[in-house]
C-alpha cells in the first residue's frame, strides 16, 4: 500500500486565549495518492487553522501529521519551508499575484526558492500555463486579466515543481458561476492526471465537486458520505 | 536561492514603485553630493597653490623693529647683512617716530595769503634701497645715496602726493622745502608705491639728517624676496640684522603655501561635512521608513512568498538587497551629481578641477551601506512576519 499524501493522527490545535479555543480537536484524516478532497464547514469551524497545519504554515499544538510519509511536527522551521516549498502547491482566495509582473513572471516565482535550475524555467512555467489554458496570456499583467484567469494563473504557479498536494483555500470565493465553473473543471482535469487536490470551502456547487467530503465543525471533522 | 534571483526579485520589488524609490534616493543624493562636492572642492582648492597667490604679497617682509632705550637693536648698516642673505631682492631700513608724522613742511619762507603753504607731513629717515625695497619708482629727479648720506646732506625725497601739496612740480631749478626752520633740497620724487603706500604722502630724509627730527634707530625693515624664498629670509632675517637680540624682533612675513592650502580646506570642510553627513543621516532614516512602509504594504507578497518556500533569510535579503540598491542607486547619483558640481565651481573660479578617483569610487559604496543599514530592521520585521500572520 503506497503512503498516503496526508496523514493526521489526532491534531490538536490550541490558541492561548483567555478561555483557550480549541481550534482542531483531535483531527484524524487520511488523503491518498489522486484523492479529491473537500473541507466544508461555517467561517470559524476551524477550516483556516486546518489548512495551515496541513500547509506546513503553522504547528499543531499535539498529534502528527506525516506529509508524504515525512513527519513534519518534529521538523525545524527550515526543513517544514523546503518541504512547503517542494510538495504543496498553494491557490488562494484572493489568488495573490504579484501586480507588477507579467503572468509567466508571477509563474516563474515558485520556483526562485528551490532547487530547480534557472535554465527552462521559462518553459516550465509556459508548459504550466498551457496546462491552465493560459497560453495566451503569458505576457499580461494580472490586472488586464478577469477573475478566473487570474486565479488559473495562480493554479498554474501552484502546479510548478509538480507538487504532491494541491492546497486550495476558498479558491471560487472571488469568482463569479462562470469562472467558478471553469476552475472546478480545471481541477476535474488536474485530479485526471493523477494530482492530489485538496479543497477548502463553504460553498455547496464546489463541495459538491469533489470525491470526497469532510466536514469541520467547532474543531470536529466529520467525513460525510 | 540563486543569487542572480535575488538580485532579480529584488530589483524588481524596487522598481515596482519607481517614483517613491526615486523620492527614497533623494536624501541619499543629497548627502552624498554635499559630502562628494565638499571633499572634492576643498581638494581642489587646496591644490591651487597660487589660487589667489599674489607675488607680491609672497615675496613681501616686514621686520618690526621695538623701541629700545640703550643701544639700539638693529643699526643702520645691519642692511649690508641682510642684502647679503641668498632670496633678498632688496631691502631698506626706515626710521619713523610719533614725532616725526606731523611736521609742518612748506615750500618756501613767502607769505602767500591765496595759498596754503605749509603742509602737516610725515619726515622719515631711510636707507637709499627704499624705491625698490618699497616697490616704487624715482619719478622725477633722483634718491640720496651714501655719499649723501655720509656728508649729511641737506637733501631730500618727496612722495609723489607730498610733492603735490607742496606745489614741487620741478626739479631743474633745485626747489627747497623747510621742515621747521631748515631748508632742504628737493632731489628727487618718488611714485609708483606697490607697497608702503604711505611713502607717498612723506618726505624722506637721509638718516643723518633724520637726527634733527628725532629719527634715531631703525624701527622698521622691509625686506623683499625672490619668489618662494620668503619662508627661508624671514626665519634668517632677525639674526643677520640683529644678532643676538634677533628675538626681540617682529617678522611679518607672508602666510607659506601650506598653511594657505590647510586654512582653505579646514574653512570648507568643517561646516559641509557636517551637514553632507546630517543629510546622509536623513537620507538614511528616509530609506528606512519607505523600506518599512513597504513591508507592511507587502505583507501579503511575503506570506506568498514564504508559501512558495522562501525561508526567512531569503525575505531578509530580499528587502536588505532592495534598500542597499536604493542607497546605491542615490550614491551613483550624488557622486555624478557632485563630480558635475566640482567641475561647475573649477570653472567658475577658473581651476583645475581635482577629481579623485577614490572619491567616486568611495561615494557609491557609502550610499550602498546607508541603504543597507537603515534596511536592517525593515528587512528584519519582514522576516519576523510568520506566514500565517502574513496570509491571513
Amino acid at each position: 500500500m503506497p503512503e498516503p499524501v496526508i496523514e493526521l493522527d489526532r491534531v490538536r490545535k490550541d490558541f492561548p486565549s483567555r478561555p483557550p479555543v480549541r481550534a482542531l480537536a483531535d483531527v484524524s484524516l487520511r488523503v491518498d495518492r489522486g484523492d479529491y478532497l473537500a473541507v466544508v464547514g461555517p467561517s470559524g469551524s476551524g477550516k483556516s487553522t486546518l489548512l495551515n497545519v496541513l500547509g506546513l504554515l503553522d504547528r499543531p499544538t499535539s498529534g502528527s501529521y506525516r506529509l508524504d510519509g515525512t513527519e513534519t511536527t518534529e521538523l525545524a522551521d527550515g526543513a517544514r519551508t523546503r518541504l512547503r516549498g517542494g510538495r504543496i502547491g498553494f491557490v488562494f482566495q484572493s489568488f495573490h499575484l504579484l501586480a507588477h509582473r507579467s503572468v509567466v513572471e508571477n509563474v516563474m516565482l515558485a520556483e526562485i526558492y528551490g532547487e530547480q535550475a534557472r535554465k527552462g524555467r521559462r518553459e516550465r512555467a509556459l508548459a504550466a500555463l498551457e496546462r491552465v489554458g493560459l497560453g495566451h496570456r503569458v505576457g499580461f499583467l494580472p490586472d488586464r486579466l478577469s477573475g478566473g484567469e487570474r486565479q488559473r494563473a495562480a493554479i498554474a504557479r501552484a502546479l510548478m515543481g509538480e507538487p504532491s498536494l494541491l492546497l486550495c483555500d476558498e479558491p471560487t470565493g472571488n469568482l463569479d458561476s462562470r469562472n467558478t465553473e471553469a476552475v472546478l473543471d480545471l481541477f476535474d482535469e488536474l485530479r485526471g492526471h493523477g494530482l492530489t487536490i485538496l479543497v477548502i470551502t463553504h460553498e455547496q456547487e464546489v463541495s459538491e465537486r469533489a470525491a470526497r467530503r469532510v466536514r469541520i465543525t467547532d474543531g470536529v471533522l466529520v467525513e460525510e458520505a | 536561492m540563486d543569487v542572480r534571483d535575488l538580485v532579480g526579485e529584488a530589483f524588481a520589488g524596487m522598481l515596482a514603485r519607481p517614483v517613491r524609490s526615486a523620492l527614497t534616493t533623494l536624501g541619499t543624493v543629497l548627502g552624498i553630493t554635499t559630502l562628494v562636492i565638499t571633499l572634492g572642492v576643498a581638494a581642489t582648492a587646496g591644490n591651487q597653490i597660487v589660487g589667489r597667490f599674489d607675488e607680491l604679497v609672497a615675496t613681501a617682509i616686514t621686520v618690526e623693529v621695538p623701541e629700545s632705550e640703550n643701544t639700539p637693536l638693529v643699526a643702520w648698516d645691519a642692511i649690508d647683512r641682510l642684502t647679503r642673505l641668498r632670496g633678498v631682492v632688496s631691502a631698506a631700513a626706515v626710521a619713523e617716530s610719533k614725532d616725526s608724522v606731523n611736521l609742518s613742511v612748506r615750500s618756501n619762507d613767502l607769505v602767500d595769503p591765496t595759498r596754503v603753504t605749509a603742509q602737516t607731513l610725515t619726515v622719515l629717515a631711510a636707507t637709499p634701497g627704499l624705491p625698490e625695497a618699497a616697490r616704487g619708482r624715482i619719478t622725477r629727479g633722483r634718491f640720496f645715496d651714501v655719499g649723501h648720506i655720509e656728508r649729511a646732506d641737506r637733501v631730500a625725497v618727496l612722495g609723489d602726493q607730498a610733492a603735490k601739496m607742496l606745489g614741487v612740480t620741478r626739479l631743474d631749478r633745485a626747489p627747497a622745502i623747510f621742515i621747521g626752520r631748515h631748508a632742504y633740497t628737493v632731489i628727487g620724487i618718488l611714485g609708483d608705491l606697490r607697497r608702503e603706500r604711505d611713502l607717498s604722502s612723506a618726505v624722506i630724509v637721509p638718516p643723518s639728517v633724520g637726527r634733527r627730527f628725532g629719527l634715531r634707530d631703525v624701527t622698521r625693515v622691509l625686506v623683499n624676496t625672490s619668489l618662494g624664498a620668503a619662508d627661508l629670509v624671514a626665519g634668517q632675517a632677525p639674526t643677520a640684522l640683529s644678532p643676538g637680540n634677533g628675538d626681540a624682533l617682529q617678522v611679518i612675513a607672508p602666510p607659506s603655501p601650506t598653511r594657505a592650502r590647510d586654512q582653505a580646506q579646514d574653512d570648507v570642510d568643517a561646516l559641509f561635512l557636517i551637514l553632507g553627513l546630517v543629510s546622509l543621516v536623513v537620507g538614511a532614516v528616509g530609506i528606512a521608513n519607505v523600506t518599512l512602509v513597504t513591508v507592511m504594504e507587502r505583507v501579503a507578497e511575503i506570506g506568498l512568498r514564504r508559501s512558495l518556500g522562501a525561508a526567512r533569510r531569503h525575505i531578509a535579503a530580499q528587502f536588505l538587497l532592495e534598500s542597499t540598491l536604493t542607497g546605491l542607486a542615490g550614491g551613483v547619483i550624488g557622486a555624478s551629481v557632485g563630480v558635475v558640481g566640482i567641475v561647475a565651481i573649477s570653472a567658475a573660479k577658473q581651476w583645475t578641477p581635482l577629481l579623485d578617483v577614490r572619491l567616486a569610487v568611495a561615494a557609491p559604496v557609502a550610499g550602498a551601506v546607508v541603504g543597507l543599514l537603515a534596511g536592517l530592521y525593515p528587512a528584519l520585521r519582514a522576516a519576523r512576519m510568520e506566514p500565517v500572520d502574513a496570509l491571513r
